[in-house]
């Protein structure tokens, strides 16, 4: 038993318990309308923008749709002429359309899958100009879709979910903007590049030559991380020693993935006027998180019988930094899966099977272990929905959920947003593993294999972004099934739920009474991770067992 | 309510606020306090850049302190891992091909397992002290200097955990290097 494993596992989730306060006020004070942001008026006034007027939920998903799909345009066109675009100081070439178009779906949608190496790709305009302004806007994107929902609980008689342009401005100037700025300068300390300049040519002691990649990466790294998007600067992710020199960047980084979607409970919370609400979320998330720590530092720590046979140590270090060691790895696979970030310190594909089997179930359950900021909460609200409905049935009466009856519109909605993303993952690793395009791009053999492509399929489909990374997904037909899957999972989840908003805001808000089931406590945290667990078990579970189960069993 | 106006300058302006302003900005800011850092931590002899005090090169030379194994041959435009699954065949062949090389290189008793695997990066800087004292005597031998100072050199490198708490024990094999192609077998 590492016993340094144990304390910094302890002190990170201290700390990020502790994040979560003061950015749960902070969020919640930015979104319920009572705050202006100095300069605010001016912007909006020059884009013809009243803030004072809200919409219903059709405008507001048109809005949040036509504002992405702008964003992807913008991308894909950057990326595909960035050669003849300056910002280029390696002369690196315009990408591939298939390539283009994943990575544009990608960072719109808040995934960051990466198909591509990010320092022999990507040009420094397209990272800075293309792809950093993405990982602000998804995730902002994120945040206002749930500052709309929450408004369709605690508001009555009507249809206006807010006003889709001001919810974006103040989340991005508000909140994402002077994080990320303090963290970027944070990071450069610590030893993150930040610099236009080419790549300088080294002349190492024992001989030859080593060209060295440097480029803008702070300033990206640091939203990367605080809007859990997760696409790296240099191809290894947060392993690269220059995306995360020292273990102190590892902790603020692993801090900073899931810190704004733990204050984004309480601030959820707040807006829909049941603080204690909130607070069960938070528990029920933390809970969820501390049983996949656990569970994934106990398989990691199993001795390696490959490396035992040949006289070695028998520590899985493969794929691991020396400066983190397995605790801190471990601590961030489970922090990256359970958020939808997608970044690793580690390469999962090295990992232990049981190990990879906590990062695909927590991305499985559909990222609501924290998740993506804001998705993570309109997630989370899906099993809250189904274990009030689950409760409601036991005892025979029709459900409520803050105040509001749960109904049979409401219970399709959630059917429809709880099953598109699984119904993709599942569906598209058969599609894969039955066509010679998909099995081509597999790296390891047998079960492993597998779990590659569940993995992939898992990570797009919840807009994660991290991957077993052998498998070689820049081919057109991965690169255009990975595109659709981020799709559904990012439009299929969002669009649903604010329907779903927008017919509770109608609704009257009633009194709790004796019949209604609280949404706050021990019973309900209990039965809320019971429900999210069962849900991912049934769906997921032979799907499970082919992949990581199988290569686990294989073990000797 | 009007949609494609608002959306399209919103758009550009956050574009021109977080694509352009803030990069800009925290270049400013980086460039001017940690000017070292924000061009990529280099190490040089006069002119000459030697590499980054971050990025791990690759070993051979036998009178240099090894590297672990890189998936990406210490490729610094190129990182990377194996990505093979520790459960698979050509996993345990890697691993076992370099046990076999560290042997012949005079490595003995149980071998470190950061000695063995490859890094997540290709480009980790670091090794354990221990992957470091298990190269001792092929380095002792292949230099003249006796084994001893060696393991002083390296117990100077030795960086303990950050703020004592996090992370692992750890020396940075270029540094390391450094000093010890300074020294000689007169100075004692």
């Amino acid at each position: 038993m590492n016993l340094s494993d144990w304390w910094q596992m302890v002190l990170f989730l201290a700390l990020l318990l502790v994040a979560a306060v003061p950015l749960g006020w902070w969020c919640h004070r930015l979104l319920d309308g009572r705050l202006t942001l100095p300069g605010e008026r001016h912007l909006l006034r020059l884009a013809g923008i009243d803030p004072a007027q809200g919409c219903g939920w059709q405008r507001y998903a048109g809005a949040v749709v036509l504002f992405n799909a702008c964003g992807f345009a913008v991308l894909l066109g950057l990326l595909m002429l960035q050669g003849v675009l300056p910002g280029n100081p390696q002369g690196l070439p315009g990408l591939s359309w298939h390539l283009a178009f994943n990575t544009a779906v990608s960072f719109t949608t808040n995934t960051n899958w990466q198909s591509y190496g990010g320092e022999s790709t990507m040009s420094y305009l397209s990272q800075a100009l293309g792809l950093t302004v993405q990982n602000f806007l998804s995730a902002a994107t994120g945040i206002a879709v749930m500052a709309a929902v929450a408004r369709g609980f605690a508001r009555q008689g009507t249809t206006d979910l807010g006003n889709p342009w001001v919810d974006l401005t103040r989340i991005v100037v508000g909140l994402l903007l002077p994080l990320s700025a303090v963290f970027a300068v944070v990071l450069v300390w610590q030893g993150v590049p930040q610099t236009w300049g080419a790549y300088p040519l080294a002349h190492p002691l024992a001989g030859g030559e080593q060209t060295i990649a440097v480029g803008p990466a702070a300033a990206q790294i640091a939203i990367k991380q605080l809007g859990t998007n997760g696409g790296a600067f240099f191809n290894a992710n947060s392993a690269h020693p220059f995306e995360n020199p020292t273990p102190l960047t590892n902790l603020l980084q692993c801090l900073a993935i899931l810190a704004i979607p733990a204050g984004l409970c309480l601030a959820w919370g707040r807006l829909v006027a049941d603080r204690r609400h909130g607070r069960a979320l938070l528990w029920a998330m933390t809970g969820l998180l501390v049983a996949g720590l656990l569970a994934a530092w106990w398989s990691e720590t199993r001795p390696v019988a490959g490396l035992a046979a040949i006289g070695a140590d028998p520590v899985n270090l493969e794929g691991k930094e020396v400066r983190f060691g397995i605790g801190p790895s471990v601590t961030w696979l489970v922090a990256t899966t359970a958020a939808s970030n997608g970044s690793v310190n580690a390469m999962h594909a090295s990992m232990q099977p049981l190990t990879t089997l906590v990062g695909l179930a927590f991305m499985q359950i559909g990222e609501v272990v924290f998740g993506g900021v804001g998705c993570g909460i309109y997630g989370m609200l899906l099993y809250v929905l189904v274990t009030v409905f689950v409760a409601g049935l036991m005892v025979g009466r029709t459900p409520e959920l803050l105040g509001k009856r749960i109904e049979a519109r409401e219970m399709k909605l959630t059917a429809v947003a709880l099953l598109a993303p699984s119904a993709v993952i599942l569906l598209g690793t058969w599609l894969a593993i039955s066509c010679e395009s998909g099995r081509g791009s597999i790296a390891n053999p047998g079960a492993s294999g597998f779990s590659e492509v569940l993995y992939a399929l898992s990570s797009a489909a919840g807009n994660n972004g991290s991957a077993m990374a052998g498998l070689n997904a820049n081919t057109p037909f991965w690169n255009l099934l990975l595109a659709c899957s981020m799709l559904v999972g990012r439009f299929a989840v969002l669009v649903p739920v604010l329907a779903l908003a927008g017919g509770l805001a109608a609704k009257p808000r009633q009194e709790t009474n004796a019949g209604t089931l609280p949404t706050h406590g021990p019973l309900f945290i209990g039965l809320l991770a019971t429900v999210v667990v069962l849900v991912g078990a049934l769906t997921f579970l032979p799907a499970l067992v082919l992949g990581p189960v199988a290569a686990h069993g294989a073990l000797p | 309510m009007p949609i494609l106006r608002p959306c399209l300058i919103l758009f550009a302006v956050l574009t021109l606020l977080t694509g352009v302003l803030y990069p800009l900005l925290i270049t400013g800011v980086a460039q001017a306090a940690f000017p070292d850092q924000a061009n990529g931590s280099l190490l040089r002899d006069g002119e000459r850049i030697v590499g980054s005090r971050l990025i791990g090169q690759a070993g051979g030379d036998p009178g240099l302190f090894w590297p672990r194994p890189s998936a990406v041959k210490w490729d610094a435009a190129g990182s990377g891992g194996a990505n093979l699954a520790p459960v698979t065949d050509p996993q345990r062949t890697t691993w076992a091909d370099q046990a076999k090389a560290l042997r012949a290189s005079g490595a003995a008793g149980t071998l470190p397992a950061d000695l063995v695997t490859a890094s997540g990066s290709g480009l980790d800087p670091h090794l354990s002290p221990a992957a470091l004292r298990a190269q001792v005597p092929r380095v002792a031998a292949a230099r003249g200097l006796p084994a001893a100072r060696l393991a002083a050199l390296i117990a100077a490198h030795t960086q303990g955990p950050q703020l004592g708490l996090l992370g692992a024990t750890r020396v940075n094999v270029l540094e390391l290097n450094r000093d010890l192609a300074t020294m000689t077998s007169g100075g004692r």
